[in-house]
C-alpha cells in the first residue's frame, strides 16, 4: 500500500523542521564537543550561544561565492545540491509516528538505501569538478568507501527485513511491538551503525574529508553557501541516519504511552545524533586501506553470518 | 689580548691513530675551550680521514653531528691556525667512545670547493647544501647542490661576512612583473630536477604539493610527493620558509641581547634553548655558575620539556584523527605555563637564563604550584595512556609505520627520542651531564622497533622522568646566589658600583656595549626537547659573536622523511610527520 499520508502542509512542516534541526545541530555539535573537551564552545551570540547558528548562516550567505576558474563549473555548482537533496528526500519515508509522515511506501527501506548511495555522487563529483588534487583524492576515497560500505549496509539490515517480513518502514516499526530488533539483531545493528557512519562520512570515518591529510578533501575548494550545503547536508545525513537506526532497531515511535509517539521518536533520534557526535569526539581515524580491509574481511563475513543465522532461526520458528 | 683557549690541554688518542695508521702527519691541532679534538687537515686528506673515522676506527665515529663553515676573512685572533679564508668544519660524534672529533679544512678564496661526503653520510646531503647556500662553497660530486634555505633566486651567500645583514643596507624592495614571473617560475616543482620520473611502469604518477600551508606540516614546510594512487613513491622535503637568519643575527647582537633569539629557535622549548647558548658563552668567558642557578636551569628546562612533549602528544593524536586529546593536553600545558609565568614573568619564551645564571631568583612560594602540578600530572598521563596509546585504531595507524633501525638513525644523524625509540639508550644528560644533571636520578626510556608509535611511547615516558627530575629539584634546591659573581655576567654585578670607579666603569661598559668575551671556540650540546641541540660559538674577542652556529635536531630529522615514507600511504606520512616532533623554526633557524 503505497499511500501518501501527509498533505502539503505536512510536507512543508517536516521539511522545515528537518532543516532547522540540521542547522541547530551545528551549534549542538560544537557545544557538546566543547563540553567533552573541557572547553566552552560558542556561548557569546544570543542565549547560550544559540544565535551562533544564525550568525553562521548570515556569514555563509554573504560570503563571496567563489568558483575556481580551473574547475568544471556546472558540476562544481551542482555537486553540493545533490547531497542536500538526496538526504532531504530520504525523509519522505521516515515513519515519524502513526499518521505523521509523507508517504507510506512498501519499499521504504530500499528507497533509503538508494538515496544514501546516490549521495556519494555529490562527493565524487565535487572532488572531480574542483580540479584540485586533494579534492580528487577525497573523491576517490569517498567512492571506494561508500561503494564498499553500501554492501555491508544492505546485508546488515536484511536480518531486520527477515524478522519483520517487509521493507515497509511503518510495518517494521509495528513488528517491534514485542521487542526492539536491537536485541535479536545486535550484530546487524553494529554493522549497520559502522556502515552508516562510513556512508555519511562522519568522523572517525571522515576519510574523504580528513582535514589533517587532505585539508578538507572534496570540499577544499568550496566556500560560501555551496560549502554550507555540504555542511548542513552532513547534519541532515546524521539526522536521517539516526532516524533510520531508531526505526529499524529501536522501535521507532513505540514507547510507554505517557509520551506521544512523535516525541518518543524524536527523543530516540536525538540520542542517536548525540551518539554520533560522541563517536566523532572520541575515536581516531583509521587509514584508508585499513578501513577497506576491515569492511571486506570483517564486516562482510559478519554480516553474511548474521544473515544466515537469522534466516535459520526465522525458518525454524515459523518454518513451513 | 691573550687567547683563552691556549690553556686547554689537547687529547691525543685519535690523533695519534690518524698519524700512525693513515700516515697523515701534515695536520695542525687546535686547542678549543670545549676540549673536543680539533684537527686542521687538507682537502686531499678529508675523505681519507672521515672514512677512517667512520668505518675503521674502533669504536667508530658513527654520527655526523654537524657540518658547517666559518668565514675567517675578518677574524683577528687566529693565533697558530693555518691560513684560511673559509673553513669547513666537520663534527663527528662517537657513542661508544662518548667522544667527539672536529675536522677542519682550510679553503682559500681561489678554490672554494671540497669533495662531497654525502656518499659517506647520507645526512651530509642537506648540510652540504646549506654550506653551499650560506657560504658558496662547492661540494664536488654532490647529487643536488642547490639552495636549501634561501629562495632559489637569491643572490649572494648570506653568512659571508661581506653579505649585508639588514634590510636597511639594501636597495628598497620592489617586485616588477618580470621579476615576479621569475620568482614564481623558480617555485615550480620540476620532478626531473630531482631525478623523479613522471611515468611508472603501468601508471602515470601524480605530484602532490603538500604545504607550505597544510594543517599537518606543523609550520611553513613543503613536501613534494610523488604518488601512485595514494602510495608514496618518493617525497621531497622543501625547507627554508621559516628562515629568519638566526645565525646571522648572532653576529650582529651582543652576547647578552642574543639570548631572546635563542628562545625562538625551537619555539616550543622556550628557555631550554637558552641553555646551550649561555653554557657556551660561560665556557668561553670562564664563568663558574653557582649551584642554585644550575638547579633552577635544570628545573625550568624540564618544565619546558614537559610543555613541548605535551603539545607533541596532543598533535600526534590529532594528526591521526583523534580530535579530543589535544584539548586535555593543552590544559596541562597551560598549567606548566602558569608555573613558568609565576617564576619568570613570561610563558612560552621566557628568556629566563642569563650569562652566569638566571634573570631573577625564584619568587617566594615558588614551589607550591610546582608541587601541585607534579601531584596532578601522573594521573592525567595514565588517563592519556588509556585514551591515546592503548587505542587500537591509533596503534594500527602508527605501529610499524615510519620505522628505522639504530644504524639507519645514526647514518641520518637522528638524535633524541627518535634515536632512543630504536633501542639505543643514549641521552646527553646521562652520557655527558651538563648543568648538574649528574646529580639527578632518572632513567632513559627506550623502544626497540623505532616506529611512529614507539617514538611517542618514549616521549610519554620522558615526561614521567621529567617529573621525577623536577621533584628532585624541589626537594634539593640549593641555597645561595642565582648568578655568578663574575664581571662578564649579564647584567653585571651592581653591588659595588657606587663604591669604586673600576666596578662602575665595568658595569657601564657591560650594560651599554655588552660583555667582551675572550676569543676562543666552543661547542656545547644539550639534550633538547627534540634531540641534540648545540651552539658552536666562535668569539673573536668582541662584544658580539664572530660566528654562531646552531645545530638543531629537527634539521636532519626532516631529511629522513623520504626514507621513512617511501611505499607508505599519504595518511602514514601524516603519522610520520607527527611522530618526528619538529618545528620549522628549529629546522630553518
Amino acid at each position: 500500500m503505497n499511500t501518501g499520508i501527509g498533505d502539503a502542509s505536512d510536507i512543508i512542516g517536516i521539511l522545515v523542521s528537518v532543516i532547522i534541526t540540521a542547522a541547530l545541530l551545528i551549534w549542538v555539535e560544537r557545544r557538546l564537543l566543547a563540553v567533552w573537551q573541557d572547553r566552552l564552545g560558542p556561548n557569546r551570540v544570543g542565549p547560550m550561544g544559540l544565535m551562533q547558528v544564525v550568525a553562521d548562516m548570515i556569514k555563509m550567505f554573504f560570503k563571496e561565492d567563489w568558483i575556481p576558474p580551473f574547475s568544471d563549473k556546472l558540476v562544481f555548482v551542482l555537486a553540493p545540491t545533490i547531497v542536500f537533496i538526496t538526504m532531504l528526500t530520504g525523509f519522505a519515508v521516515i515513519p515519524f509516528a502513526p499518521g505523521v509522515g509523507i508517504i507510506d511506501f512498501n519499499f521504504g527501506l530500499l528507497y533509503f538505501l538508494a538515496l544514501s548511495s546516490l549521495s556519494v555522487y555529490s562527493i565524487v563529483l565535487a572532488g572531480y569538478a574542483s580540479n584540485n588534487k586533494y579534492s580528487l583524492l577525497g573523491g576517490l576515497r569517498a567512492a571506494a568507501q561508500t561503494v564498499s560500505y553500501e554492501v555491508f549496509m544492505g546485508i546488515s539490515i536484511m536480518g531486520v527485513v527477515m524478522l519483520s517480513g517487509t521493507f515497509n518502514l511503518r510495518e517494521i516499526v509495528e513488528a517491534q511491538r514485542d521487542g526492539w530488533f536491537i536485541i535479536p539483531q545486535f550484530f546487524g545493528f553494529i554493522i549497520f551503525l559502522i556502515a552508516v557512519i562510513a556512508e555519511s562520512r562522519r568522523g572517525p570515518l571522515d576519510l574523504p574529508e580528513a582535514e589533517q591529510e587532505l585539508v578538507g578533501g572534496f570540499h577544499t575548494e568550496y566556500s560560501g553557501m555551496k560549502f554550507g550545503m555540504f555542511f548542513v547536508g552532513e547534519y541532515v545525513a546524521i539526522t536521517l541516519s539516526s532516524a533510520i537506526i531508531v526505526t529499524l532497531f529501536f522501535g521507532g515511535w513505540l514507547g510507554p504511552s505517557w509520551l506521544p509517539p512523535l516525541v518518543w521518536f524524536c527523543l530516540k533520534t536525538a540520542v542517536g545524533i548525540v551518539f554520533f557526535i560522541l563517536l566523532r569526539g572520541a575515536l581516531p581515524r583509521p587509514r584508508y586501506d585499513q578501513l577497506m580491509t576491515f569492511g571486506w574481511k570483517v564486516l562482510l563475513p559478519a554480516g553474511l553470518l548474521n544473515l544466515l543465522v537469522t534466516g535459520a532461526v526465522v525458518l525454524s520458528l515459523h518454518g513451513t | 689580548m691573550k687567547v683563552h683557549a691556549d690553556n686547554i690541554a689537547i687529547p691525543s688518542g685519535i690523533t695519534r691513530e690518524i698519524s700512525e695508521r693513515l700516515k697523515i702527519n701534515d695536520y695542525t691541532l687546535q686547542p678549543t675551550c670545549d676540549g673536543i679534538t680539533t684537527i686542521w687537515s687538507t682537502r686531499e686528506n678529508l675523505r681519507v680521514i672521515l672514512l677512517y673515522l667512520k668505518l675503521q676506527a674502533t669504536p667508530p665515529y658513527g654520527l655526523l653531528f654537524d657540518l658547517t663553515a666559518v668565514d675567517e676573512r675578518e677574524r683577528i685572533h687566529r693565533h697558530g691556525l693555518p691560513e684560511s679564508a673559509f673553513t669547513v668544519v666537520y663534527h663527528l660524534l662517537s657513542f661508544a667512545r662518548n667522544e667527539d672529533i672536529r675536522l677542519k679544512i682550510a679553503l682559500n678564496d681561489a678554490q672554494l670547493s671540497l669533495p662531497t661526503i654525502s656518499d659517506i653520510w647520507p645526512s651530509a646531503n642537506w648540510y652540504e647544501r646549506e654550506v653551499w647556500d650560506m657560504f658558496g662553497i662547492v661540494f664536488e660530486g654532490h647529487p643536488h647542490l642547490r639552495r636549501i634555505i634561501m629562495p632559489p633566486t637569491w643572490q649572494g651567500h648570506p653568512l659571508r661576512k661581506d653579505h649585508y645583514a639588514r634590510a636597511t643596507e639594501m636597495e628598497p624592495f620592489s617586485l616588477p612583473e618580470e621579476r615576479q614571473e621569475i620568482e614564481q617560475d623558480a617555485l615550480r616543482f620540476v620532478p626531473e630536477d630531482w631525478g623523479m620520473r613522471r611515468h611508472g611502469k603501468d601508471s602515470d604518477f601524480m605530484f602532490l604539493n603538500m604545504g607550505p600551508n597544510h594543517p599537518s606540516v606543523h609550520g611553513a614546510f613543503r613536501i613534494a610527493l610523488q604518488l601512485d594512487g595514494e602510495e608514496i613513491i618518493d617525497a621531497l622535503p622543501d625547507i627554508g620558509y621559516h628562515h629568519r637568519g638566526a645565525e646571522k643575527m648572532g653576529e650582529r647582537q651582543s652576547w647578552h641581547t642574543y639570548i631572546p633569539y635563542t628562545d625562538r629557535v625551537d619555539y616550543l622549548g622556550g628557555s631550554m634553548n637558552n641553555l646551550p647558548y649561555v653554557l657556551a658563552v660561560e665556557q668561553l668567558a670562564g664563568i663558574k655558575v653557582p649551584e642554585r642557578a644550575k638547579a633552577i636551569r635544570v628545573m625550568i628546562s624540564e618544565l619546558y620539556r614537559l610543555a613541548s612533549h605535551l603539545l607533541f602528544y596532543g598533535t600526534y593524536a590529532q594528526d591521526v584523527g583523534q580530535m579530543s586529546p589535544i584539548f586535555y593536553m593543552f590544559i596541562d600545558r597551560e598549567k606548566v605555563f602558569d608555573i613558568l609565568e609565576s617564576i619568570s614573568g613570561a610563558r612560552m619564551h621566557s628568556s629566563y637564563f642569563r650569562i652566569g645564571g638566571v634573570a631573577l631568583d625564584l619568587p617566594r612560594g615558588w614551589d607550591i604550584r610546582i608541587r601541585e602540578f607534579i601531584d596532578y600530572l601522573p594521573a592525567r598521563l595514565d588517563q592519556y595512556d588509556k585514551m591515546v596509546m592503548q587505542n587500537s585504531t591509533l596503534k594500527r595507524r602508527t605501529q610499524g609505520v615510519g620505522a628505522y633501525t639504530t644504524a639507519e638513525a645514526i647514518e641520518w644523524s637522528a638524535t633524541g627520542a627518535g634515536l632512543r625509540a630504536t633501542g639505543l639508550a643514549w641521552d646527553y644528560r646521562k652520557a655527558r651531564p651538563y648543568s648538574g644533571y649528574e646529580n639527578y636520578d632518572f632513567e632513559i626510556p627506550t623502544g626497540n622497533r623505532g616506529d611512529c608509535y614507539e617514538r611517542c611511547v618514549v616521549r610519554v615516558e620522558e615526561m614521567r622522568q621529567s617529573l621525577r627530575i623536577i621533584k628532585q629539584c624541589l626537594d634539593n634546591m640549593p641555597t645561595g646566589p642565582y648568578k655568578a659573581n663574575h664581571p662578564l655576567t649579564t647584567p653585571p654585578p651592581k653591588e659595588r658600583t657606587l663604591h669604586d670607579i673600576e666596578t662602575l666603569i665595568q658595569h657601564f661598559l657591560n650594560v651599554s656595549w655588552g660583555p667582551v668575551i675572550p676569543a676562543g671556540e666552543t661547542c656545547i650540546t644539550i639534550e633538547a626537547t627534540k634531540g641534540l641541540n648545540a651552539y658552536y660559538l666562535t668569539s673573536d674577542g668582541g662584544t658580539m659573536s664572530y660566528r654562531t652556529r646552531i645545530r638543531t635536531p629537527s634539521f636532519p630529522h626532516l631529511q629522513m622523511i623520504p626514507v621513512m615514507s617511501r611505499g607508505m600511504m599519504v595518511a602514514d606520512l601524516i603519522a610520520i610527520l607527527a611522530s618526528i616532533d619538529f618545528v620549522m623554526a628549529d629546522v630553518d633557524r
